[in-house]
């Protein structure tokens, strides 16, 4: 952070002026000129909301694919449908229990399996070439496609939130006023909200796995140099195994939490092997806060987009993929 | 002499049996969308086609009837590549489909290069297909999105008494059509409509229209469908909205309707109107039902046929009579088969339908309720029925041109004799 802020004090200083306007027009009453040019400040602040918790689930999908990324070199164009097979099984585990919470960890633990049996029956055998493996993962995502469609069918899933996270919360920010000068709070989707803390909370945890323990240290040293970490004796292959399995845990994972705030159906798969590689793009391929920055900066470009330009919302994600192509390749975060 | 003579016994073989099949075979192409939003639609309308050429013993004028199924993922131009497809490499004769709207007006258009097949559209709806510049070897005998609209802007009105609605539908050519359908209905009962909302198809986080939705109106018109419909239904109820909802036809269809878990039940109560009643009390409905819950194991289908699944099997009925009537003589560039497609009225599970000079169909149009069914699902119950809808919405033909195209902003309610 300050290594930055002493190479780039410019970018510093635009950076934090787009911050700290945010944070002003999220905590500060609206006058009304501002509501004239803006729309009612519940209306922002929804859209704001919903991108940050949108990033929030990006985030999931994206961090285990930027990581196996980072490590391996292996894109992973699968990624997308072991989101969709652990929004599936999801929903199974919670419709038989009735536990919401309870379906986390048994979809983590699933899908992390199917993720090793993946690197080490199928990855492992054509390690160091990138297109095959590529190749392989499409061929994959393909036949988990149909088998998912032949198993659950074609319509839509949503998976209940408990009754606890059902119903909007209040927040403490004020959305606007009564006509009698009283305070309206923002009211808010709760289940979205624990998304959002579940997110920053994995988010944190795997910074601190990266840059404070040995395994971390492991994961580090094989991103920046695959082969020497090998040769200094590491047993590298049960490295990518943990990364792979964790990748795809959080990968099912988030998972429930798209069932949850959207549906799962076929083609969703696609959909969000798509935005996680907009995310990773954006953010920089290896990075887990580029990642954050990168969904982030998506989830808010579809919100915003959707509520105050609908019809250009679809080009916005993919505006902000090209421009960061063209004037920083290696994504916002990456090495070059 | 010996060798030769293996030789062209084995020519005969080979030849023999795709001599014959090319005369006494007619191939039906179906192309129907079985990926993105209406997939599971998709599926029941081949499961439509197939009961429609079982009940016909796949046979019709004295030709075998065989069929291949094209996929589509609801894109205009996967739609025209499938269709070049089955045309060039499968050989078909009748191409059935397709579901969306822009798809049809892609395929009215691959229908003007290919001018002696013939093209029976599956169910897509989008008023421009068959109105403007319509193909001549391109039929419709489902009615258009605008037509599936008419009828509920009156009914919620007198019935209900929502005058002031918000709306919120899917920005392409089937979501403005049937919006069209229901605001002109709507407008012209006295509504007012007080804000437009468009969300681009495909979309699935809908929190920040959901809050920009104003609160001083009797009820919200929602005018999305498939997954879209569930991912905003579900959105909905958890930032906790109460509004009355009026959905457009695609909202609480089959595909919503049998969704799996909770999203779905904010649609209790909501009016919707389209070209089917499931628990239609006529005859030809009700026998229509019962063949088609006979035709499929209960896990493998719908509980009653879908909109996409009716629409499927009308277009093959279509077919089938149009191949009878000509004998199977697809001679002449189908010219025969093309005229006994638009001059003969078709008696389907919904009425009889007729095609106007366009080539499109005039038909009923029912206004249901979606209700609890007691068992933990839900189901649409008939509450009225519109008959004769024609194309036109009842206006003159130039009366219904000068309104304009369907479009974000047409038609203007204040115009046709409502607010906003």
């Amino acid at each position: 952070m300050k290594a930055f802020v002493t190479r780039h004090p410019t970018w510093s200083l635009i950076i934090g002026f787009v911050v700290a306007v945010l944070l002003w027009l999220i905590f500060a009453p609206w006058t009304e000129g501002m509501e004239d040019v803006l729309g009612r400040k519940r209306v922002f602040l929804n859209a704001i909301f919903g991108g940050v918790t949108l990033g929030a689930l990006y985030f999931l999908v994206a961090s285990g694919f930027t990581l196996i990324f980072g490590l391996m070199r292996n894109v992973n164009l699968a990624h997308g449908s072991l989101y969709l097979l652990g929004g599936y099984i999801g929903f199974e585990v919670s419709e038989r229990t009735g536990s919401w919470l309870l379906a986390f960890p048994v979809v983590f633990v699933v899908v992390a399996l199917l993720g090793l049996v993946l690197q080490n029956q199928v990855f492992r055998r054509m390690e160091g070439e990138e297109l095959r493996q590529t190749m392989v993962t499409i061929g994959l995502s393909v036949v988990l496609a149909d088998i998912m469609l032949w198993i659950w069918g074609g319509q839509s899933y949503t998976i209940f939130a408990p009754d606890w996270l059902s119903g909007p919360m209040t927040l403490p920010i004020v959305s606007g006023y009564r006509s009698s000068g009283e305070a309206v709070m923002l009211k808010y989707p709760a289940v979205r909200m624990a998304i959002l803390f579940a997110a920053i909370v994995v988010g944190v945890a795997m910074w601190l796995i990266l840059n404070r323990s040995r395994l971390g240290m492991l994961i580090r040293a094989g991103v920046d140099d695959r082969e020497m970490l090998a040769a200094s004796g590491v047993r590298i292959q049960y490295v990518f195994l943990a990364v792979f399995g964790f990748g795809a845990g959080l990968a099912g994972m988030a998972g429930i939490v798209g069932g949850t705030f959207q549906s799962l159906s076929p083609g969703e798969d696609t959909r969000f092997l798509l935005a996680s590689l907009v995310v990773v793009i954006v953010g920089g391929m290896g990075s887990i806060p580029g990642a954050a920055i990168g969904a982030l900066v998506i989830g808010l470009a579809e919100q915003l987009g959707l509520v105050y330009a609908p019809t250009y919302s679809v080009v916005f994600t993919f505006l902000i993929m090209a421009a960061v192509l063209a004037f920083r390749p290696q994504g916002l975060l990456g090495r070059a | 002499m010996r060798k030769s003579l293996v030789a062209s016994a084995v020519a005969a073989a080979f030849m023999m049996p795709s001599g014959a099949m090319a005369q006494d075979s007619i191939k039906l192409g179906i192309l129907v969308a079985l990926e993105g939003a209406f997939a599971e639609g998709g599926a029941d309308g081949v499961r439509n086609v197939e009961l429609a050429l079982q009940q016909a013993g796949f046979e019709a004028g004295g030709k075998k009837i065989e069929y291949v199924v094209a996929p589509s993922d609801t894109t205009p131009d996967t739609a025209v590549r499938q269709a070049r497809k089955l045309i060039e490499q499968d050989g078909v004769d009748i191409i059935i489909g397709p579901l969306s709207g822009s798809e049809g007006i892609a395929m009215r258009d691959y229908a003007k290069t290919v001018p002696d097949k013939t093209i029976i559209n599956g169910i897509s709806g989008a008023l421009e297909t068959t109105w403007v510049d319509p193909a001549p070897n391109f039929f419709r005998f489902n009615l258009d999105g605008a037509q599936w609209g008419a009828g509920l802007g009156t009914y919620v009105v007198e019935e209900k008494g929502w005058n002031r609605v918000a709306t919120v539908a899917a920005d392409y050519s089937f979501g403005y059509t049937n919006f069209l359908g229901f605001a002109v209905d709507f407008c012209r009962a006295g509504g007012e409509i007080v804000e437009r909302f468009w969300v681009p198809l495909g979309s699935s986080d809908f929190g920040g229209v959901i809050a920009s939705l104003p609160d001083d109106v009797d009820a919200i018109y929602l005018g999305v469908g498939g997954t879209d419909a569930i991912n905003f239904l579900n959105q909905y109820n958890q930032a906790g909205s109460e509004t009355n909802l009026i959905g457009g036809t695609i909202m609480a269809d089959q595909t919503v309707l049998t969704s799996r878990g909770r999203a779905k039940d904010a649609l209790i109560g909501t009016p919707t109107s389209g070209p089917l009643a499931s628990d239609d009390p006529s005859e030809a409905w009700q026998n229509y039902v019962k063949a088609y819950q006979e035709a499929f194991p209960e896990d493998e289908r719908f509980p009653s046929p879908s909109l996409f699944g009716v629409g499927y099997y009308i277009a093959t009925l279509a077919a089938l009579q149009a191949i009878n009537e000509v004998g199977g003589d697809l001679g002449d560039g189908q010219a025969a088969l093309h005229e006994a497609l638009s001059s003969n009225p078709l008696d389907t599970p919904l009425g009889t339908v007729e095609l106007n000079e366009n080539r499109q169909a005039s038909g009923s149009v029912f206004i249901t309720e979606v209700v609890d069914d007691g068992e933990g699902g839900l189901k649409n119950v008939f509450k009225a029925r519109v008959d004769n809808v024609t194309q036109t919405l009842g206006m003159t033909p130039e009366e219904f041109r000068a309104m304009g195209l369907p479009s974000r902003d047409n038609p203007d309610c204040a115009a046709l004799g409502g607010g906003g």
